[in-house]
């Protein structure tokens, strides 16, 4: 079982009180009703699904029920930070590689950042 | 008397509690402390089982969690508790402990199935794979039932599991997994440097490979009363938990650790208040892996033959248990720690017939020891076959070089080819694995979750190196390290250096590689000649490694065989992947208290009481009990339901509709928000007003429906299908949270807060009326589709004219603690007017006479509004709403969409089965072009006659045309309709 910070608890807690909820950063165009269907098809069908860093939903459904984005290493399950749906992208260190046994001995703490290091410029 | 082979001043259970015990009917003694199979050897017994495929007589290999063979039935009563493939080798022994062999017949001394060892020729690697290929329909009827017959180990117990099964979590700082040397000195340093620790064992008692490590000194101290020190050091600190019997079986991301505890399978008479096991999910700061090695076996032929074990088991028999394998004991070893065996076995006064050992030149202070007590070493020499029937009589030695072969008596033969470090957590936690060709093994290299290995897991070779690691490891681990932890000063202990993996030379045809599974070094080879490259097609061709023990014994030398045959070094075969769990676990260890009744929540309404009490049969809906059909004396199903419609429409029906979703949506951006979520218009829609609303997905389909009522300009009360309540609640979240933050609204579930009693009937208003306290419900103040906040019988109220049936209807909502006193009262006023509660089947039928849908019957997630026939729902005139772009995709507004219609069969009396296929044309070859089906079918007692709803594509263009359901046995002629079968008008509504 993961152990997930739910940014708006600030809280380290376990994954059964969360739900997945996809991946983060694909905005809803606001003019849906008159985009060209391969438009359509690009949000709605199509997902990046990367071996090593995603950038994925969550809600902290049986805590605070609110939404927030992740950012989560596919390859070890490491969760390199999660921020509050809304927020700007964040900057993520060099991560180099992601393969199994890439990360050395990190302390737990240290895992789950309280604040994304840096903001970026992505929507 | 504990057993003829329990040597006087050997072992540390004497003087102890004789224990009584029984072992395929034979009645024994044991010593308090005992395992089975220590207790066993005690009483000379070594032949215990017999092996999977050849049926070969098989004694002890090891003394633990390792053992192949000696797996056995422990019965504990009559009944029910009957637990298969248990080892001996851990099973500890109480009072009246019975124990059956399992896997022969008529007898272990007299087995038929050993006919299989003579067919041994006929039965090589791959045999399954290659002789049950044909005829094809044999597998099925002749082959499959037949191995299935005459495989498996132990046999599953027939009746369900009577014992509890406790659950734990647990945070600590550090984890310290196994409890030899190593771990007990990794927790002291960690406990005592302030860390909190949980240190694990999956024995009955700490100390690891210090029970039979005769050559260890701590400080002046011998190796077990260390270890027993320490312990007690550890006890006696308020930060430490001490787990024995516990499995440490799987590691988890975060370090998350699970464990499995016995409890009570050691105990004669369990209390009842006892788990069985226990499950353990521990979070570990750091885990400490100080899970040891697994000593393997020489490769020769005969090496399976009872009597033929682990030197380590032989050791820790004798020295733990005071239990001696034998009297003439030989040994067969190219590594150090066999010597130590016979070193040990020769100073208590056993005698060693001869210390075998393939290498020319084996450390020298061994040979000079040896041969200083009198023990004849053969150096260079290799065991190249055995004798014996049930329990080995003697061994054939032979110089390596060549040279003339000479027969030892013996009647226990201690083996010892080195020593494999146990990855199988460290694997398991994702962190690699490499092969260092100096110590011939794979070890641990980088690491992937906080977790350190230290001791023989880590390939350290002797104790000073060991305990050094782990005071670091514990000291490191721990949350302060402010103060250094008092080391031992003065160590020293035995060397396990040496051995290798694989067969040398040539060594027959039965030296066995893996004991459970019958995989010989020949089966290897031959696997590899056949084409096997991969160490995983070598696993699956052959069955290594893939029995109970899952290969702790046999992987290595499985793998050093391939290699060695396909001419390329260990690391480029490859190693098999550790998977979860270690030892075999429980069911019931991982379902805990998950079952039966606890296994989901059941949901009751408000009132179910007064449904139970008038009769009603309940059905599962999610995970609510809803009343399906309330019969009378005398009334099955059908006469029931069509009773209850019948008089919803003649008088009327009381009918529960609690389950329903409902959300209330507030704030000052409500309807706009309501815009945007359904396809409906609501900024219109008044107060006191109701709507039938359609929820869509992003891609255009019908996502749920229901009716919503605005019961002010800021208000709207929602309800949602049962099915869908929670889903569509998350679904209204994720938009508000994430897309339409900007939007001033709350959203509140009250589907638990409002219990629903639906009136629906011609008698409806006649039931309410004198009930209902402040609303006027006269047709014209209260038409069909709105809503009142009032009271009823002196509780508020929210008070719905809608309807689900046709009929003129009515919705009461009341605070769920009345609901079932508001039920009672409504009831017992509709009585008088003829009225009767209908349960969900009559709800069914009754909304299909009227052709309304239900999402997830009617609907499957590729249904539009358009093809249920509910284009009319959606605002002409909205910019946007959730499925706006879906319903404008191409396909979703092209020609050939499946449309909902009624259908009517020719045979009236024919009620179709839904999910049943339609076609154009019944005389078409198979398979036929399927053009609908059928979503909802019933007898109808208001049509006298059966009716259906189906999905048949372009359908709204066949009205009036006839179409055909071909079923097994008949074909089934069918007109299309219209949707409503009754009153098309709609004018009952209206009532």
């Amino acid at each position: 079982m993961l152990l997930i910070r739910c940014p708006w608890c600030e809280e380290d807690l376990p994954e059964l009180e969360f739900r997945h909820a996809g991946e983060a950063h694909i905005a809803r165009p606001t003019n849906l009703a008159s985009i060209p269907d391969a438009d359509f098809e690009k949000f709605f069908f199509i997902r990046s699904n990367p071996k090593g860093i995603v950038f994925e939903r969550w809600r902290h459904v049986h805590g605070c029920a609110r939404f927030f984005n992740a950012v989560r290493d596919t390859v070890s399950d490491r969760f390199v930070t999660t921020y509050k749906a809304g927020e700007a992208r964040p900057v993520l260190p060099a991560v180099g590689d992601t393969g199994p046994a890439a990360h050395g001995n990190v302390e737990p703490k240290k895992l789950n950042v309280r604040k994304p290091a840096a903001r970026g410029n992505g929507k | 008397m504990t057993g003829a082979y329990r040597i006087a001043g050997a072992g540390r259970l004497m003087p102890g509690r004789a224990v009584p015990f029984s072992f395929d009917g034979r009645a024994m003694q044991g010593v308090e402390g005992d395992t089975l199979a220590s207790a066993l050897i005690a009483n000379g017994v070594h032949l215990v089982g017999r092996s999977f495929k050849y049926h070969r007589p098989r004694g002890f290999l090891s003394a633990g969690a390792e053992e192949p063979n000696a797996l056995v039935e422990i019965r504990r009563d009559a009944t029910g508790r009957r637990t298969p493939n248990v080892r001996a080798t851990q099973q500890e022994i109480y009072d009246g402990l019975e124990a059956v062999s399992q896997n022969r017949w008529p007898s272990l001394s007299f087995d038929v199935g050993a006919v299989n060892d003579l067919m041994s020729p006929f039965f090589p690697a791959g045999f399954y794979y290659k002789t049950f290929m044909w005829p094809r329909w044999a597998w099925k009827h002749l082959y499959e039932p037949n191995i299935r017959a005459a495989a498996g180990l132990g046999k599953a117990p027939k009746e369900p599991d009577p014992d509890r099964y406790g659950a734990r979590f647990a945070h600590c700082d550090v984890l310290v997994v196994g409890g030899g040397a190593a771990g007990l000195a990794a927790a002291l340093a960690a406990a005592e440097s302030g860390a909190s620790v949980i240190l694990a064992d999956e024995q009955a008692e700490f100390g690891g490979a210090l029970r039979y490590e005769t050559g260890a000194s701590i400080d002046g101290q011998a190796g077990w009363p260390w270890a027993k020190a320490t312990v007690a050091r550890l006890a006696a600190m308020k930060n430490v938990r001490l787990l024995t019997r516990a499995t440490a079986f799987g590691y988890y991301a975060q370090n998350m650790v699970a464990m499995a505890e016995r409890v009570t399978d050691h105990l004669a008479a369990p209390h009842s208040d006892l788990p069985r096991e226990r499950l353990w999910q521990v979070r570990a700061r750091r885990v400490v892996l100080a899970t040891g090695a697994i000593e393997r076996h020489m490769v020769f032929k005969g090496n399976d033959r009872p009597g033929v074990m682990l030197a380590s088991a032989g050791r820790t028999f004798f020295s733990h248990y005071g239990a001696a394998v034998g009297r003439r004991v030989g040994v067969y070893t190219s590594s150090d720690s066999g010597w130590q065996a016979a070193l040990d076995f020769k100073r208590a006064g056993i005698h060693v017939a001869a210390i075998v050992d393939p290498r020319p030149e084996p450390p020298a202070d061994l040979v000079e020891a040896a041969k200083a007590v009198g023990i004849e070493v053969l150096l260079g020499h290799e065991v190249i076959d055995t004798s014996g029937r049930l329990r080995v009589a003697s061994m054939s030695v032979r110089p390596i070089k060549g040279g003339r072969e000479r027969s030892i008596v013996v009647d226990a033969l201690l083996t010892s080819a080195g020593w494999t470090p146990s990855l199988h957590l460290f694997s398991q936690s994702r962190g690699r694995v490499e092969y260092v060709p100096e110590k011939r093994n794979f070890l641990p290299s980088k690491h992937a979750q906080d977790c350190v290995s230290v001791g023989a897991c880590n390939g350290t070779e002797n104790l000073e190196a060991t305990l050094a690691e782990a005071f670091a490891a514990g000291e490191h681990a721990s949350l302060k390290a402010a103060k250094p932890v008092a080391r031992p000063e003065k160590v020293s202990g035995e060397s396990w250096s040496g051995g290798a993996a694989g067969a040398a030379g040539h060594v027959g045809k039965k030296a066995f590689i893996d004991f459970q599974n019958d995989v010989t070094a020949k089966d290897i080879r031959q696997a590899v000649r056949e084409g096997m490259r991969s160490i995983e097609h070598v696993k699956r061709f052959t069955t290594n490694g893939m029995a109970t023990d899952q290969g702790k014994t046999s992987n290595l030398h499985g793998l050093a065989i391939a290699a060695e045959m396909l001419g390329k070094p260990i690391p480029e075969v490859g190693l098999t992947t550790f998977r979860a769990p270690y030892t075999p676990v429980s069911f019931g260890t991982i379902v805990g208290h998950a079952k039966g009744p606890l296994f989901d929540p059941t949901r009751r309404t408000a009132m179910h009481a007064a449904a139970v009490a008038a009769g009603a049969v309940f059905e599962d809906v999610g995970q609510w009990k809803r009343a399906w059909y309330f019969p009378r004396k005398g009334e099955d199903m059908h006469a029931a339901v069509d009773r209850e419609c019948l008089t919803v429409r003649k008088a009327a029906g009381i009918f529960d509709a609690s389950t329903l979703g409902k959300i209330e949506v507030v704030g000052p951006d409500a309807a706009a928000f309501m815009e945007l979520l359904y396809t409906n218009p609501w900024q219109k829609l008044e107060p006191g007003r109701c709507r039938y609303g359609i929820m869509l997905r992003e891609d255009g389909f019908i996502y749920d429906d229901g009716v919503v009522g605005r019961l002010a300009a800021d208000r709207f009360h929602v309800t949602t299908t049962t099915g869908g309540a929670a889903r569509v609640m998350n679904h209204m979240e994720d938009y508000l949270q994430t897309e339409f933050p900007h939007l001033k609204v709350w959203l509140s579930s009250i589907s638990e807060q409002w219990a629903v009693i639906a009136v629906q009937g011609p008698k409806s208003r006649d039931i309410l009326a004198p009930l209902v306290e402040g609303i006027d419900i006269s047709d014209s103040a209260m038409p069909h589709m709105s809503v009142r906040e009032g009271s009823i019988l002196g509780v508020p109220t929210r008070l719905f004219r809608m309807s689900f049936t046709g009929e003129r209807g009515f919705e009461v909502n009341v605070p769920a603690d009345f609901g079932q006193a508001v039920w009672e009262a409504i009831a017992a006023e509709g009585a008088k007017h003829g009225a009767v509660p209908y349960g969900t089947e009559a709800m069914h039928v009754l909304r299909a006479e009227k052709g309304y849908i239900i999402v997830g019957q009617e609907t499957d997630g590729t249904v539009t509004p358009d093809d249920a026939g509910l284009s009319w729902a959606i605002g002409k005139a909205k910019t946007d709403f959730v499925g706006i772009g879906g319903l404008k995709r191409p396909d979703l507004v092209g020609k050939g969409r499946k449309q909902l219609v009624g259908l009517r069969t020719r045979d009236p009396k024919i009620v179709l089965e839904e999910g049943a296929q339609i076609v154009a044309d019944p005389k078409q070859q198979v398979p036929m072009t399927m053009i609908g089906h059928v979503t909802s079918s019933y007898w109808s007692a208001n049509c006298n006659r059966s009716i259906a709803l189906a999905l048949v594509t372009d359908g709204r263009a066949k009205m009036g045309q006839t179409l055909y359901v071909p079923m097994p046995k008949r074909v089934i002629e069918v007109e299309v309709t219209g949707t409503v079968f009754i009153d098309e008008k709609g004018e009952r509504l209206n009532g």
